[in-house]
């Protein structure tokens, strides 16, 4: 369990390191294209803006007015059985269909249970474990035209299920409730 | 499906809390989680543009080149319909790598390359071949090594350990992936069979 934790400390300054060696051996001029990709990642956050706006503020509604607990307290008996804090269900319904939307939810979560509460880390590890299948669907088939989309639909959805399921037993393993 | 479940949460909301008095909580909240999220944009910037700098320099240095390499054995066998010298499997390598690293706005144009490569293999048919379905399970279910986003997120609100999430976020993801790769063969040797009978 703890080498987990340890990768997860070291991965990165390690991935770093080797971009940074890599790229003097191959003479690119790092600092440089380091700050156009920079650029790059302003542009990103600002066009993040509107759509997260926009879904926090929806969810801020639904939970403020105490929408929320009832809903959860609605299914949490049939989830109590299937083993899923109730909690992250609608992270699981929003993840498959919008990647913003479910960003907004996961953002909502680790704020209102704490970055490292469980659910805090299931959120996050939910969030960063699967894409947007509508949204991968919609943008590849449209863009070279094809109408019959086959079996993709429900082999995609059903990956997001094993992912949401994964997500839950890995941390429940790992972290504990 | 998106502007649905979003006037859903905003109109249940505001019904709601008619019946459940709590109208001052939701004034309250649409001013504040408005004001919210636009500290949460500004600074998910600094982990982006770190990020996304980092990863250009990886790109110009032909690691993802590399990483392509890496991987060609493996889908091969993935994709058996592709020869593995067409440029289809070029496509696919590269979109795969820039995924693995978080790179979604280069992932994207490379997977669409793929797509119009895979398209012409079908011999121009609008109907999804083998190979796409394949190409957009494992599209789905990406596998990412750096969830980058939600590292960002989670310094935000003062994270003891922001990358703790990393290790169980490969885990998930690969498993999602395997599972997907699975689905989608299960889904083509029934097809298969269907055709025969």
């Amino acid at each position: 369990m703890s080498i987990i934790t340890t990768i997860s400390t070291w991965i990165i300054p390690f991935i770093i390191l080797i971009v940074l060696v890599a790229g003097t051996l191959k003479k690119v001029p790092t600092y440089e294209t380091f700050v156009e990709g920079g650029k790059e990642g302003v542009r990103m956050a600002i066009s993040l803006l509107p759509f997260l706006l926009g879904m926090i503020v929806a969810i801020s509604i639904f939970r403020a007015s105490g929408a929320m607990e009832g809903f959860v307290a609605l299914i949490s008996p049939i989830l109590q059985i299937l083993g899923i804090p109730s909690e992250i269900v609608p992270l699981a319904a929003v993840r498959p269909i919008s990647g913003t939307a479910a960003l907004a939810v996961t953002t909502d979560l680790i704020k209102e249970f704490g970055p490292d509460s469980f659910i805090g880390k299931l959120a996050s590890t939910m969030q960063g474990s699967t894409d947007t299948t509508l949204y991968v669907l919609t943008v590849y088939f449209g863009a070279v035209g094809i109408k019959k989309m086959g079996d993709a639909l429900k082999v995609g959805l059903l990956a997001d299920l094993i992912g949401i399921i994964a997500s839950i037993m890995i941390c429940s393993y790992i972290f504990g409730f | 499906m998106v502007n649905l479940i979003w006037v859903f949460l905003a109109a249940t909301g505001i019904v709601y809390a008619m019946f459940n008095g709590t109208m001052d909580e939701v004034n309250e909240a649409i001013f504040e989680s408005a004001d919210e999220a636009v500290m949460l944009t500004i600074g998910l910037i600094s982990v982006l543009v770190f990020w996304l700098g980092i990863m250009r320099i990886a790109e110009k240095a032909g690691l993802l080149k590399g990483l392509a390499n890496l991987f060609k054995p493996i889908f091969k066998r993935i994709f058996p319909e592709i020869p593995p010298d067409h440029p289809a499997m070029g496509y696919i390598l590269s979109n795969f790598s820039a995924n693995l690293f978080g790179l979604g706005n280069a992932a994207t144009p490379l997977g669409i390359k793929a797509m119009e490569e895979m398209k012409k293999i079908n011999h121009h048919s609008s109907v999804a071949s083998r190979s796409m379905v394949t190409f957009l399970a494992l599209n789905t279910s990406s596998v990412t090594l750096i969830p980058t986003t939600v590292i960002a997120i989670r310094m935000q609100y003062n994270s003891a350990n922001p990358t703790e999430i990393v290790g169980t976020t490969i885990i998930a993801t690969s498993i999602s992936t395997i599972g997907a790769l699975c689905i989608d063969r299960f889904f083509y040797y029934r097809r298969v069979r269907r055709n025969k009978s």
